[in-house]
């Protein structure tokens, strides 16, 4: 055990270090931050100065040399724009694409799961027929379109939601957050479920592709033969099989969620990382963009290391030949 | 945010409350301001919103003149000596007073704020001394004659010496030198509205980055009780929302409002206002001995020709593309800032003339034309990637095959000024609204020494100009000066030595209950937003 253990933390960090190079050297190569930061009036002095103190005009491998030792001091260089540390400026942003991923999570969840279920139960029924319709439409409509459209039927339109920003947040556990007005909860509900679309659709596939493997399985028909309601069949029998790969598949996209909704968030204004992500590749603020992927690569990476450490506990098989290989 | 013991109960207030309550405003700007420090990152998207809570000497009017605003009055003592009359009964926010200690106070602050992007060094680089003759009357000397220092220092809003922690006796020392400055407050601690105060008619409230600023009224302010109770500004970056916020109800006010949706806004029954801005959108020629990117003419550049320039002028049919391209909302330009702005010449759009283009073509040796990269930003200036598909089209018509290469703005600002482009589109704003601040930068020959031709990356030279535009750099008489930047600007244009396409016009989109005076340097200050005639 600690010897997989060992292995997967060093692929881990060899994963990050080469992520680290690759985002590094991607962001070196688009264009020179001076020229877009620096005031169109100032004098070529000014913008000599300007270079030399962010440190561009050192070369390549010494600006990454000085990345690489700052970042193992947990420095991730200030922020080109603000001038501040990136990383603060980032964890500022952090509450708010939390929120939004979690409630879409919820929503994606909530809605996915019951549709999967009661789809593949009925697979040929009309209802069962429409939620899969439904779920190839989520599949395959761009996000950002989707935004879009909610933004101008529900509160273009119909006037209901407001069509952007945060609205009022409040203090709840030391992270403002907006779930708990009414105010914050309008705004917050359209990109949730801009957000969440996509991933309802997986999971409906997911549940449903399951429910009907699971529904044929021996022990779903001894429990019905021996008498239980319907109901208690599909909810202890069948739900509870189906939701190990939901379960799986959840962890991995709550990630993914957090790290790319970069769409969302520039199409409602959410105040969170993936706009700032998008504000700071036009402004070439490299510290940010760097931060930004780093963070990102970070999170991914440990999510998949706990899933894998979780696998490995649940499945002595995994165990067994990581060993032997 | 502030403290909430009930939140829902309060959202819901504010929920109900918000239509009732018209002495509120709200704005949705392109960009956000990067920092509530008026000395830090000298910017436009920063100076429009702080202009609201902090005031300068002197401040700039919808058409850019010069007026006054925090100095009465001021005068040239000599070339160099300037003499600024202090408004009185001013205070700060907080309640202290504002003296010429305050504007000292100030200006030595500008070279003292670290990772500044863009410093105001600047304006205030100038500045060989400063002294104050008495509380309100001081007197800045300038290392050389200096015209428009009246006209910069609009960009540099004071703060107060008191709240920052300033001794009592400040002495002025040039480039960061001065003395009595205590521990001067760096920017972060301006997101703070005990630290951001200003002398403005707002005071900043919150500062919430990325979600929204709020300013309050301030009840004290000088010149008469502001219109709006609350200003909220949020930023929204991408055109559609911006423009989804203003129909739905979210703001009452955009700025930039795409083009294209301008008559969807207008038939939701909006109100959209545009005006001429001072941003010149040109082509540049480069005119450096050997021209990379150009074929067919034997490793020639053709562009040193003046006939071949003026051809490539002759060949654009400018009023099409403000029509068509633009929808109406750009004007054709015949000079780099549109008259009667100071300086201009009122001189006349060339016209367009494909058969004397062709003429002029042949007779410069190149009756087959040629073929040339134009280099263009796709996401800088309205449409900036079509007027140049625009642009090389009408040059095919003529036997120049032009290849556009667009590419996003950080790019293609890095590939121009590393002279990747023999033609290249671009756009010149005139921050100070006049005639110097475009040819300094564009036309001025290339002098990384005397700060000279900075964005010139052609690399246009003609010494006659240059030394008539030092001159007028250094000329105090405003008649003489406006004189001077005539001549030198049709020295240029006689020679076709940058090329003017047209004027953008700037707009802004709001509810009929507002009006807002639109402005050349295409601000969108919020103290200027009034409510419309007739209305409240």
């Amino acid at each position: 055990m600690i010897v997989y253990l060992v292995r997967r933390f060093g692929q881990s960090l060899l994963a990050i270090a080469a992520m680290a190079v690759l985002v590094f050297l991607g962001v070196y190569a688009i264009g020179n931050p001076v020229d877009i930061l620096i005031s169109p009036e100032a004098t070529q002095a000014d913008i000599i100065a300007t270079t030399e103190r962010l440190g561009l005009d050192k070369p390549l491998y010494e600006q990454f040399g000085i990345f690489i030792w700052n970042a193992l001091h947990g420095d991730l260089g200030n922020s080109f724009v603000y001038g501040r540390p990136a990383l603060d400026i980032i964890l500022e942003r952090l509450p708010a694409t939390m929120e939004l991923a979690l409630v879409a999570l919820v929503i994606s969840v909530g809605f996915g799961v019951p549709l999967g279920v009661w789809a593949g139960l009925r697979p040929t029924s009309l209802a069962g027929r429409t939620i899969m319709g439904g779920s190839i439409l989520g599949f395959s409509l761009p996000n950002f379109w989707q935004g879009m459209l909610l933004i101008l039927v529900f509160a273009v339109l119909l006037g209901w939601l407001p069509a952007g920003g945060r609205g009022e947040t409040t203090e709840f556990l030391g992270l403002e957050v907006s779930f708990l007005t009414l105010d914050g909860l309008s705004h917050l509900i359209l990109p949730a479920i801009n957000l969440a679309l996509f991933k309802m659709s997986l999971i409906i596939r997911l549940a449903r592709a399951n429910t009907r493997e699971v529904a044929l399985q021996d022990y779903v028909k001894f429990a019905r033969a021996k008498g239980l309601s319907t109901r208690r069949v599909v909810l202890v029998h069948i739900l509870k099989n189906i939701m190990i790969p939901v379960v799986t598949i959840i962890g991995l996209e709550l990630g993914s969620m957090v790290a790319f909704a970069i769409v969302t968030e520039t199409v409602f204004a959410w105040p969170g990382m993936g706009k700032l992500l998008i504000d700071s590749i036009n402004l070439l603020d490299r510290p940010l963009i760097v931060a930004y992927l780093m963070l990102t690569v970070l999170i991914i990476v440990m999510i998949n290391l706990l899933v894998d450490v979780l696998y490995s506990m649940l499945d002595p098989r995994i165990r067994l030949s990581e060993m032997k290989g | 945010m502030r403290e909430r013991t009930l939140p829902i109960l309060a959202g819901l207030m504010a929920t109900v409350a918000m239509p009732a309550l018209a002495q509120d405003l709200s704005i949705g700007l392109k960009s956000e301001a990067t920092s509530m420090d008026p000395s830090f990152h000298q910017l436009s998207t920063n100076t429009q919103v702080l202009l609201n809570v902090f005031e300068a000497l002197t401040k700039q009017d919808a058409l850019q003149m010069v007026e006054p605003s925090l100095a009465t009055e001021w005068e040239a003592v000599d070339d160099t000596t300037w003499r600024f009359t202090l408004r009185d009964g001013v205070t700060f926010h907080d309640g202290t007073p504002f003296t010429a200690h305050d504007v000292i106070y100030t200006y030595c602050r500008v070279p003292l704020v670290e990772n500044s992007p863009s410093s105001f060094t600047i304006y205030t680089g100038v500045i060989a001394d400063m002294q104050a003759e008495d509380d309100h009357t001081l007197i800045i000397t300038t290392k050389a004659a200096h015209p428009l220092l009246p006209t910069e220092i609009a960009q540099l809003p004071i703060v107060s010496a008191e709240t920052l922690g300033a001794e009592d006796t400040i002495t002025f020392g040039p480039d960061g030198t001065c003395e009595g400055m205590g521990d001067v407050p760096q920017s972060p601690a301006f997101s703070s509205p005990d630290v951001a105060v200003g002398t403005g008619p707002y005071k900043l409230d919150s500062y919430t980055r990325g979600t929204e600023l709020v300013l309050t009224r301030n009840e004290e302010y000088w010149g008469g009780t502001p219109n709006w109770a609350e200003v909220t500004m949020r930023p929204i970056t991408s055109d559609g929302p911006r423009v989804a916020a203003l129909l739905s109800g979210d703001v009452d006010m955009i700025e930039s409002p795409p083009i294209q949706d301008i008559d969807r806004i207008t038939g939701e029954g909006f109100k959209v206002v545009d005006a001429l801005s001072n941003r010149i959108i040109y082509l540049a020629m480069d005119q450096e001995g050997e021209a990379p990117s150009i074929s067919g003419t034997d490793g020639e550049n053709p562009l040193l020709d003046a006939r071949v320039r003026e051809a490539i002028s002759l060949a654009i049919n400018r009023d099409a593309i403000a029509e068509r391209i633009m929808g109406g909302y750009a004007q054709p330009a015949g000079e780099l800032l549109p008259p009667p702005m100071f300086g201009s010449n009122d001189r006349p759009v060339d016209p367009y003339d494909p058969e004397r283009a062709q003429e002029l073509l042949a007779e410069a040796g190149y009756p087959d034309g040629f073929e040339i990269t134009l280099g263009t930003p796709n996401d800088r200036y309205i449409n900036d990637a079509q007027v140049a598909q625009a642009v090389a089209q009408m040059l095919a018509q003529v036997g120049i095959t032009v290849n556009v290469d667009a590419s996003t703005a950080s790019q293609f600002f890095s590939r121009r000024n590393a002279q990747e482009f023999p033609l290249y589109m671009a756009g010149w704003g005139a921050s100070s609204g006049e005639m110097s601040s475009p040819l300094k930068s564009l036309v001025a020959t290339y002098d990384a020494e005397a700060g000279m031709g900075v964005t010139n990356a052609g690399r246009y030279s003609n010494p006659e100009m240059d030394e008539i535009l030092t001159q007028a750099m250094s000329t105090i008489d405003d008649e003489e000066r406006d004189t001077l930047l005539q001549q030198a600007e049709s020295i240029v244009l006689d020679e076709f030595g940058i090329i003017p396409l047209h004027y953008e016009q700037t707009v802004w989109a709001m509810t009929p209950e507002l009006d807002y005076e639109p402005r050349v340097d295409q601000y969108t200050i919020a103290r200027e937003v009034v409510p419309s005639e007739g209305e409240n």
